[in-house]
């Protein structure tokens, strides 16, 4: 599946199916600052992903005051 | 998975309520948390003239559009702060979010109107970027409600902000601070009440909500935030989430119930010395004839050929690596 990251914006291929949860924590991005799109909906960590999905993997952690 | 409240499927899981929930009751869960926060601390009246404070992020945006659902009537305004590609990105997204819903905006340049950005004020000050920034930002929204006969400036702050400001402050045992970190600064000596509706919702539910009602925002990172110490203290914070959710919650609101209540003498001294700036007429705390912090800071940048953000960032980066190699030693 294609995974686009932000922050610095860029893309990866990852092979095989998983679950949202387990691909979070393969990357090692906590749950608690992201959120997990596909085509333009949320989906939850239980959702198993398709070898043939596109994902944006965005977080949510802004730094001003 | 499914939703807490229809049974039907579920898009997002919220650990801190023990529950998980569809778009639809998501985005209610989200208005019932704002409403109770307005209500609780009293921060708006329906028949109040409100200025929301945009930078183009996804609390901002946020906020803005809860307010127009919920029927209050808010005016939104930006400040063009200079930093280079991330801030005309940011106006885009604030200027189509106003536009496509036919909202008012106010745009304040502070190159074009004051004549500096903050990247410049930042090598002038020699402090961090977010100093100035937010200095120039609090100036500009009281002035701007002020001017505009605006009853309340609302700003985006969410339960993360409050939580890792409130983490600083602790660890700091800033006690002033601590006794001024309320959601609602009531109106005084020429000040605009300013309050924050988002703090019983977290960042992932913001961005979660933006993601639903399709608002699309500036997703980057400022480049002038970027590791700053406010950030540390929002992921210490998470790590502690995600072990036990609830604890952000629990922290701070735990202290708006039960810690405020016992700081609010601090709170209410050493405020009352307030005099109007000889140059700009806004509030300062100096003593009688004095200028204005943002008018010195204006003064200074304005006189400074502009600085580009890349400069700026380089010499954080190489001030960060000298500090670091230091602490080894």
């Amino acid at each position: 599946m294609k995974v686009l990251l932000r922050n610095p914006r860029r893309e990866i291929e990852i092979e095989g199916r998983r679950r949202v949860h387990a691909l979070l924590a393969e990357l090692g991005l906590p749950r608690e600052s992201h959120l997990v799109i596909r085509n333009g909906t949320l989906i939850p960590g239980d959702e198993e992903l398709d070898k043939d999905d596109v994902i944006e993997i965005r977080p949510v952690i802004s730094g001003g005051f | 998975m499914k939703c807490r409240t229809c049974r039907g499927p579920a898009i997002i899981e919220l650990p801190r309520h023990n529950a998980n929930f569809c778009a639809e009751h998501f985005l209610q869960l989200c208005r019932r948390q704002v409403e109770k926060a307005i209500h609780d601390h009293d921060m708006i009246q329906k028949t109040d003239r409100v200025l929301v404070a945009v930078s183009g992020g996804k609390d901002s945006l946020a906020v803005w559009d809860m307010l127009i659902e919920l029927g209050y009537q808010a005016d939104g305004l930006y400040i063009a702060l200079g930093i280079g590609e991330y801030s005309e990105e940011s106006r885009e997204y604030t200027e189509r979010f106003a536009h496509e819903r036919g909202l008012k905006l106010t745009v304040v340049s502070l190159r074009d109107d004051y004549g500096y950005d903050i990247p410049t004020a930042t090598k002038v000050t020699g402090r961090v970027p977010c100093s100035a920034c937010g200095m120039s930002k609090r100036h500009l929204f009281d002035k701007a409600a002020v001017d505009g006969g605006y009853d309340v400036v609302v700003t985006g702050h969410n339960l993360d902000d409050e939580a890792a400001v409130l983490f600083g402050n602790a660890l700091r045992w800033d006690v002033e601070y601590l006794a001024r970190q309320l959601p609602v600064l009531p109106s005084r000596h020429g000040f605009p009440k300013k309050v924050k509706p988002l703090i019983r919702l977290t960042e992932r539910e913001m961005a979660a909500w933006c993601v639903i009602r399709g608002i699309d925002y500036i997703v980057e990172e400022c480049p002038m935030a970027e590791g700053n110490r406010h950030i540390g203290y929002k992921e210490a914070l998470n790590v502690l989430e995600e072990k036990s959710p609830g604890t952000k919650a629990s922290y701070y609101l735990g202290f708006l119930d039960r810690m405020a209540p016992v700081l609010a003498s601090i709170a209410a001294t050493g405020a009352d010395s307030v005099t109007p700036c000889v140059q700009c007429g806004a509030p300062t705390g100096g003593e009688e004839g004095s200028v204005c912090a943002f008018c010195r800071l204006v003064e200074r940048s304005a006189a400074h050929e502009p600085v580009s953000v890349e400069l700026v960032r380089k010499k954080s980066r190489s001030q960060k690596r000298v500090q670091a190699e230091a602490s080894k030693k």
